[in-house]
């Protein structure tokens, strides 16, 4: 049986279509990310899921329970970090910790195995305010609130927004582990650098799923021959680019532009238009499409 | 149970670790019993007379310095002829002129009837009113005196028997009452919505409401320190009221006391309904004052008489629950009565409560929509 299964959810705010018709399944002991923009439709979602929010339309179970139906038997099998820091930050780090177990009718020497290895790193702060801990930190009280009690299905809401490069790796790693302990895991990030370090992926955009499958699954969705280019002046490369008769697509990676073109285009081709054009230190090279390049044809295509 | 006083726990430490709470709990009474009770009454000491005396005989004599013993009034000066008059109240010291007609004693004397003339500045008419009352009963009272028992009574100053129940006008004994319905209206009903307001705003609640906590355990998690404190405020209060005031105590304190913790669920039942619809602190906090503040100053009799509102603001007021909690203080601690006469503010009490709570909890929802 699938830990969690959407099955046509939809929600709406007003005209606002947040969430239209989406359909997915997570696997017990998976580790499923939820990869869109802001205003995807990810944090809601994640409330629908975590009983906050009830769906307009289709229904959804996690562990079996239904969001609507069964949410208070629910709400003890699953752990919730939401997007914003919400602990208090006016209460120590152990408090906040000692208040949530409570809360979930247990300790934190009952279930303090599962979060030893992340609170560890807390426990030299323990008596300090939340409030006054790094962006860091922060979330990995936050995660050890939301497993105090030992859930079934742990949901992350952009963990890792706003939280610094360093912090995010290590953060990533930490949820590494709890997978290999079976935890089922949902994650939603805006950031696709970080797609690959889940097991499966749903892209999502404006209330809408468009493809879901393994990181490199989602790569090899893109058939299109892609290069990467780079030129002396690049703000002209990428006009210039765009109103190229073989051009289809060009968006700018940090340093190079991603260029997919007709069939049939070689970049001895695209050489030669840069040159009748004046550019100068042109480099241009074929590469493997990631995550993002994916995104960016599926967004186009709708 | 053990989650619910986890709840209760960490309220008390968020009270605890926030000074301006602190602050507004317990300095925010005793700044208003003494700052109402003392600075802000109707209450007149040392006001600013004169005196023109065309008769200077020994009954108008006496009558002054009877005026001037009273410590209500001063002597700024002595006026020879009508024109002072305009004169003197123009300049503003003077507030209250005493004329006493030419052969006053004579004819109190001979025929038993005499003539006193209280002239007022009534641009300020409240201060007006009370000293022309004041100097009248001391004239009175200097009448009594001089008659013998069964004696028909002479002077012609007609007197009205106001203030039964508080005839020097002590500004306290009207304004405790009132400070203590604000004061625990305030605490009660604001700081419960604000900090239910609060736990919305920094997403608290979302964790929350996710937690097998029920709706119900958090909102009484939420009331329980509050009807403590307030409690504890209310008993502050009825203390400085006694003891620094000189308020008296009349009635029984239990009833008193009882009827206290009546007005505070009354207050946190208001409370919890405005945390119902207020999703920040902001809004919560201008709810609670246009709701209650506002409304509990100048419509339930605290400052303003409700005898002398316009009839739609006479109206209104009898909405307003703590115009009933006023007049229940006043008529345990300075009438003395009992249930007996109180029972119909009570019962207005009870039910307000009971549809207010009705209401909120009809409002509770266990998920965010």
């Amino acid at each position: 049986m699938d830990a969690i299964v959407i099955d046509n959810v939809s929600k709406a705010y007003g005209s606002t279509k947040a969430v239209q018709t989406v359909s997915l399944s997570v696997k017990p002991g998976e580790l499923f990310g939820l990869i869109g923009p802001d205003g995807a439709g990810k944090t809601t979602l994640f409330k629908i899921l975590v009983t906050l929010l009830r769906p307009d339309e289709g229904r959804a179970t996690v562990v079996g329970r239904d969001v609507v139906k069964d949410f208070r038997a629910l709400r003890s099998l699953v752990g919730y970090m939401p997007g914003r820091f919400s602990l208090y930050p006016d209460l120590t780090v152990e408090e906040n910790l000692s208040f949530f177990a409570t809360v979930f009718g247990t300790s934190i020497q009952a279930n303090y195995d599962l979060i030893r290895e992340i609170y560890v790193q807390l426990e030299p702060f323990k008596d300090r305010r939340a409030g006054a801990l790094s962006g860091g930190m922060k979330q990995k009280l936050a995660l050890c609130c939301a497993l105090i009690h030992k859930p079934e299905v742990l949901f992350l809401d952009e963990p890792t927004t706003g939280v610094d490069a360093v912090s995010r790796k290590e953060f990533w790693e930490m949820l590494q582990r709890l997978k290999e302990r079976q935890l089922t895991m949902l994650v939603s990030t805006p950031y696709m650098d970080e797609a690959n370090r889940c097991d499966r992926i749903a892209l999502m955009q404006t209330g809408q799923i468009l493809a879901i499958d393994t990181p490199s699954g989602v790569e090899h969705l893109f058939r299109k021959p892609l290069y990467a280019v780079k030129a002396a002046e690049t703000f002209r490369l990428i006009q210039d680019l765009r109103k190229a008769p073989f051009t289809q697509t060009c968006y700018a990676f940090g340093e190079y532009l991603h260029l997919t073109t007709e069939e049939g285009t070689t970049p001895a081709d695209i050489d030669r238009y840069l040159r009748e054009r004046r550019h100068e230190h042109v480099t241009i090279k074929p590469i493997q499409a990631g995550i993002e390049d994916s995104f960016m044809a599926l967004m186009q295509h709708g | 149970m053990n989650r619910f006083f986890a709840f209760v726990r960490k309220e008390f430490y968020h009270i605890q670790r926030d000074r301006r709470t602190v602050l507004i709990l317990f300095g925010m009474p005793l700044v208003m019993v003494i700052l109402f009770g003392f600075a802000l009454t109707n209450e007149i000491k040392n006001a600013q007379i004169a005196v023109l005396d065309f008769d200077h005989g020994q009954h108008s004599q006496r009558i002054i310095d009877r005026l001037l013993s009273s410590g209500y009034f001063r002597l700024r000066q002595s006026l020879t002829s009508y024109r002072d008059i305009e004169a003197t109240f123009r300049q503003g010291h003077v507030k209250l002129v005493v004329v006493f007609p030419p052969n006053f004693t004579n004819d109190y004397a001979h025929d038993g009837l005499a003539q006193v003339q209280l002239l007022a500045d009534a641009s300020e008419q409240n201060t007006a009113i009370s000293l022309t009352n004041y100097a009248t009963s001391i004239i009175q009272s200097y009448n009594n005196e001089q008659n013998p028992p069964n004696a028909a009574s002479p002077l012609q100053i007609s007197v009205e028997p106001r203030m039964v129940f508080n005839p020097d006008l002590k500004g306290a004994f009207v304004f405790v009452p009132g400070v203590m319905a604000m004061v625990l209206l305030l605490v009660s009903a604001l700081m419960t919505s604000v900090t239910i307001a609060r736990e919305k705003e920094t997403g608290t609640m979302e964790v929350l409401l996710v937690s097998p906590l029920s709706q119900l355990q958090i909102l009484f998690g939420k009331v329980l320190p509050y009807l403590l404190l307030s409690f504890l405020n209310g008993c502050i209060i009825i203390a400085l009221g006694i003891f620094l005031l000189g308020i008296p105590l009349n009635g029984s304190l239990l009833l008193l006391l009882a009827e206290t913790l009546l007005f505070i669920f009354l207050s946190l039942s208001l409370g919890l309904l405005i945390s119902t619809i207020a999703e920040t602190q902001l809004v919560a906090m201008f709810a609670s004052l246009l709701l209650m503040l506002m409304p509990t100053i100048f419509l339930s009799g605290f400052i303003f008489p409700i005898e002398s509102m316009p009839r739609a603001l006479q109206f209104i007021s009898q909405i307003i629950p703590a115009r009933y909690f006023i007049d229940i203080v006043k008529g345990i601690m300075i009438k003395g009565v009992g249930l007996g006469y109180l029972w119909k503010e009570t019962l207005v009490l009870v039910s307000m409560s009971a549809l207010l709570m009705g209401i909120s909890l009809h409002n509770l929802k266990p998920r965010l929509e």
